[in-house]
């Protein structure tokens, strides 16, 4: 059994609303072994916020854990307290966020926020510059030291990522939460701050939490995927099990309206057919049947088992069951 | 621009606007504080519209043998220092109250809102002049304005009402302006012109429903402080003359007096207070209102 | 064919310094090129996609040839009329045949407005006469796809795709001859992405519109352009047949922005093209090929002399020094 860095098991959060508690998360489980980039790949409204939000226990006022939890390591976070969770925060997980423009504080130089970062290790001031600058020099940022007098506006959005990424990777955490950190960027810079993390994953040793909606980055990135729809994980493997063998309607589904991965010319591109399921009165059968083209009575009655493919390979659909001598 | 385009500007928002008037008045029930708001508001603008009729007794009829009596059955209220029933002058001092107030901050708010338009949308040469008059206007003390203007004109209710328009114009047009520059970065603002939206349609339809909250709000809760400012120069002899009660004069009447009968200064503090919150409530709900986002019941 | 939209030379300037500035750094040249030297053209129910990322100027493009922003040369000519200089109240009735719409689905739509209302603005603007408001609103709702009750709604209650929808009913309510879609397909999901392009599709193949798309996804492009032009620094640097530039890519740029969106397949991670570096400033472009600072093949003729525009053997036009080459 490997090692595993996080574990969010049988996670279930709802959220208070006028009209009733909206069941955003429904037992949620996924883990993340040690020194692995593990995607969450879904749509808007699939739940990553609010698992984000779980994870690193910064949930809105109105959210109510109401099922398991979450272990980084050993610890279950919520049994910490408020005080030794704001420990954790910044030191064994970090974040990189969606905008770098706004991530980043714009009246405090550039080379003062990655000292700052580094409040808990007792060494002087000169090394943190020193371990600063060299941190940026390893995210690409040429001719480090003098850039760290500089401000944020100073430098252009894929600059501001990298050294969004460099400040994370500063404190040297286990876990990384990297949400959609190349959303921003265009697609030559997306490339670029790829082939940037992966490097330092790999030299640093720290897992990777990458949540992002472009399907080929994962695929690119990632060792695991995790595929989430409407509050649910509905199948999770290696990437290649997720991009070659998807089990799932909805990975399969997904996968085929990524435009990139049609190759033959088409006005007529793959859509899914339907709206997501209202999460205040979730449907009582399988959580994709409303839009699954291949739902039998059975799907919109029962929810389906997790079927285990191979050894890290499952998905939840009754299909699976029927037929699942095909997969065995 | 034409006088269609004048037209267009004045009768959509309107329009559109009065559709949903009906419903905002019901979504103004359903909030307890709007609803306190709703009725003190409708409470003291009644009494100020029927003042005339249901006084117990002439308000400024002299009745020396009873001057600085406490609350009695004749006397609600008590007397003053004259003998006159407070009650009564509390009464018809709302009616001076709510004439300046809401004359002088409709007139405020209407030109703030024009020239704020202006300032917001219109060519930067316009804006900086628009923004160096606001400032002009506001380094004047309010008080050596009034006292400049009443110099020139003499102390009237029509000089109050002008310098407290003069004075507030600048506060709504500078809040308009800002909210405006916001909106017109804004896409939205873009998609219409590409649309080929006029000018005028383009403020009225589409940024003055955005703005009107902000304003209704400040508004409602600037109708307080008119009143304030109209006791204060009242005060001063700049503004209301006696023997026409006023809610500033039955206050200062009752300041001088504080040491023989607190019932003057309480008497006309209290209108002041339920004023303050009844306007307060009413423009926070409206806001909360006007703004389909805030909107409670979808 | 009569092109229904003919752009030649088109350059948009936009002032980098207030004029006292200049005044006093005395630069006589306090401008910058957003758009430098663009042409091209629109045939009638074509498609033409320009794909650049940001900065590039396509957005700045887009806008020039609606009049929200003014271009200082060139030519821009729909039909037979010349689009620039045209005051706005001389742009206004071509705004009846050239609609828009822009990259935010929600923000795009006057918020305090109820989708009817929206809908049918455009009618109100140019003072077309509707009997029934309501039922115009329904049948075009009805072609976007959305049901009649969605008329009463306000655009924060819409999702990204029926906000986008609303935003096409808007652009379709004056029966226009060309529709200029700024980013189409951004901040929607994947699954929408497809709903929304063959909705275009299928309005167009039924109305006979052209579609001006202008984008940074070159995966969409390949399904629903007819031609396409790739901006770098306000410049297209390859112009051509989607099927031929996805053949035979000329342009190292047109490459590596390629093989950043191949198909997503955990084993193609080496096809892709690692460019080096960033966008240069508009305010300081490279001499020579502007691309030279990032290109993988930069020679030295690429340092010094600007390339011209050249056919490549496939027909198509690159900026190019090293066009046989590579």
């Amino acid at each position: 059994m490997t090692e595993l860095i996080l574990d969010v098991h049988d996670l279930s959060i709802d959220y208070r609303t006028p009209r009733g508690k909206l069941k955003a998360l429904r037992n949620i489980n996924m883990q993340i072994p040690k020194g692995k980039i593990v995607g969450i790949v879904g749509e808007s409204g699939c739940g990553k916020s609010t698992l984000i939000g779980a994870i690193i226990n910064l949930l809105a006022s109105n959210a109510e854990v109401t099922k398991g939890g979450v272990k980084l390591a050993e610890d279950e976070l919520f049994n910490l307290s408020k005080k030794q969770m704001q420990a954790l925060r910044g030191d064994r997980f970090s974040m990189v966020f969606q905008d770098p423009m706004t991530s980043l504080n714009p009246v405090v130089s550039i080379g003062n926020q990655m000292i700052d970062i580094q409040y808990r290790d007792k060494i002087s001031k000169k090394e943190k510059a020193a371990k600063a600058a060299a941190m940026l020099d390893k995210v690409g940022i040429p001719d480090p030291e003098s850039r760290l007098s500089q401000y944020p506006h100073e430098f252009s959005g894929g600059m501001l990522q990298r050294i969004a990424i460099a400040m994370a990777l500063l404190v040297e955490p286990e876990l990384l939460i990297a949400d959609e950190p190349t959303t921003a960027l265009d697609a030559t810079l997306e490339v670029q701050i790829i082939y940037r993390l992966k490097e330092l994953q790999a030299s640093q040793g720290c897992s990777i939490l990458f949540i992002s909606h472009h399907l080929g980055v994962i695929a690119e990135l990632c060792d695991e995927v995790v595929v989430m729809y409407s509050g649910e994980v509905v199948e999770k493997g290696s990437v290649r099990d997720i991009f070659h063998n998807p089990s799932h309607p909805y990975t399969q589904k997904l996968l085929q309206c990524d435009p990139a991965a049609i190759k033959q010319k088409t006005r007529d591109l793959p859509t899914i057919l339907g709206s997501l399921p209202d999460l205040i009165e979730v449907p009582k059968g399988c959580i994709f049947a409303e839009r699954c083209d291949s739902a039998s009575a059975n799907c919109h009655e029962n929810k389906p088992k997790v079927s285990q493919l191979n050894d890290n390979h499952m998905a939840s659909c009754h299909l699976l069951n029927e037929a699942g001598a095909l997969y065995a | 621009m034409t006088v269609s385009s004048l037209k267009q500007m004045l009768v959509m928002p309107s329009f559109e606007f009065l559709t949903g008037f009906k419903l905002a008045i019901k979504r103004l029930c359903k909030e307890p504080l709007g609803l306190l708001g709703l009725i003190l508001v409708t409470l003291i603008v009644g009494s100020a519209i029927l003042a005339p009729w249901i006084v117990p007794h002439d308000p400024i009829a002299i009745d020396v043998l009873n001057r600085l009596k406490g609350p009695s059955a004749e006397h609600w209220l008590g007397t003053d220092q004259l003998g006159r029933d407070i009650f009564s002058r509390v009464l018809m001092g709302s009616q001076v109250a709510l004439k300046v107030a809401f004359s002088a901050i409709s007139l405020a708010l209407g030109f703030g809102l024009l020239l704020g338009l202006i300032a917001g949308f219109g060519p930067a040469w316009l804006d900086h002049i628009i923004v160096t008059l606001f400032d002009t206007v506001r380094s004047f003390p309010t008080i050596i304005f009034a006292l400049a203007v009443v110099t020139l004109t003499g102390p009237s209710l029509t000089t109050i009402i002008l310098v407290i328009v003069v004075t507030s114009i600048p506060i709504y047009g500078r809040v308009v302006r800002t909210q405006t520059q916001a909106l017109s970065a804004q896409e939205f603002i873009l998609a219409e012109r590409a649309l080929g939206a006029s000018m005028p349609r383009i403020l009225g339809v589409h940024m003055l429903p955005n703005v009107i909250g902000q304003l209704l709000i400040l508004a409602s809760m600037d109708v307080p402080i008119v009143i304030t400012i109209e006791a204060g120069l009242s005060f001063l002899g700049l503004g209301i003359q006696p023997p026409t009660p006023s809610w500033g004069t039955i206050l200062n009447d009752g300041y001088l007096f504080i040491r023989n009968t607190p019932w003057m200064i309480i008497a006309g503090g209290i209108p002041l207070i339920l004023c303050t919150l009844g306007f307060t409530f009413l423009g926070e709900s409206l806001r909360d209102i006007f703004d389909p986002k805030l909107r409670k019941d979808i | 064919m009569l092109n229904l939209l003919e752009a030649r030379d088109v350059r948009v300037r936009f002032r980098s310094k207030s004029v006292i500035k200049s005044l006093i750094e005395r630069d006589d040249d306090p401008f910058l090129d957003a758009v430098c030297g663009v042409s091209l053209n629109v045939k009638p129910g074509e498609t033409f996609a320009i794909v650049g990322e940001s900065g590039s100027g396509k957005t700045t493009l887009a806008r020039a040839i609606t009049g929200l922003v003014k271009a200082q040369e060139g030519s821009i000519r729909y039909l037979d009329k010349e689009l620039i200089g045209l005051s706005s109240s001389q742009f206004r009735p071509l705004r009846r045949d050239i609609a828009m719409m822009f990259q935010d689905p929600i923000g795009s739509l006057s918020p305090r407005l109820t989708v009817e209302s929206l809908i049918t603005e455009p009618f109100k603007i140019h003072g077309v006469k509707v009997d029934d408001y309501a039922e115009e609103a329904r049948r075009l709702l009805s072609m976007v796809g959305l049901p009649a009750h969605f008329a009463s709604r306000y655009p924060f209650q819409l999702s990204g795709g029926q906000a986008r929808r609303v935003g096409v009913a808007r652009a379709l309510a004056l029966s226009p001859k060309l529709i200029v879609a700024d980013e189409p397909t951004a901040g929607l999901d994947v699954s929408v992405q497809g709903e929304i392009l063959n909705l275009l599709a299928t309005l167009q193949s039924e109305l006979g519109l052209s579609l001006l798309i202008i984008t940074h996804n070159l995966s969409v492009v390949r399904h629903i352009s007819d031609r396409m032009g790739i901006m770098y620094l306000g410049r297209f640097i390859e112009q051509g047949n989607t099927d031929d530039i996805f053949e035979q890519a000329k342009h190292p740029y047109t490459q590596a922005l390629l093989s950043a969106n191949h198909d997503p397949d955990p084993d193609a991670h080496s096809e892709r093209i690692e460019l080096q570096g960033e966008v240069p400033s508009l305010l300081q472009r490279p001499m020579g090929c502007e691309f030279h600072t990032r290109c993988p093949h930069a020679k030295d003729i690429c340092r010094s002399q600007v390339p011209e525009m050249r056919y490549s053997t496939s027909g198509h036009q690159a900026q190019c020094h090293l066009i046989d080459a590579i």
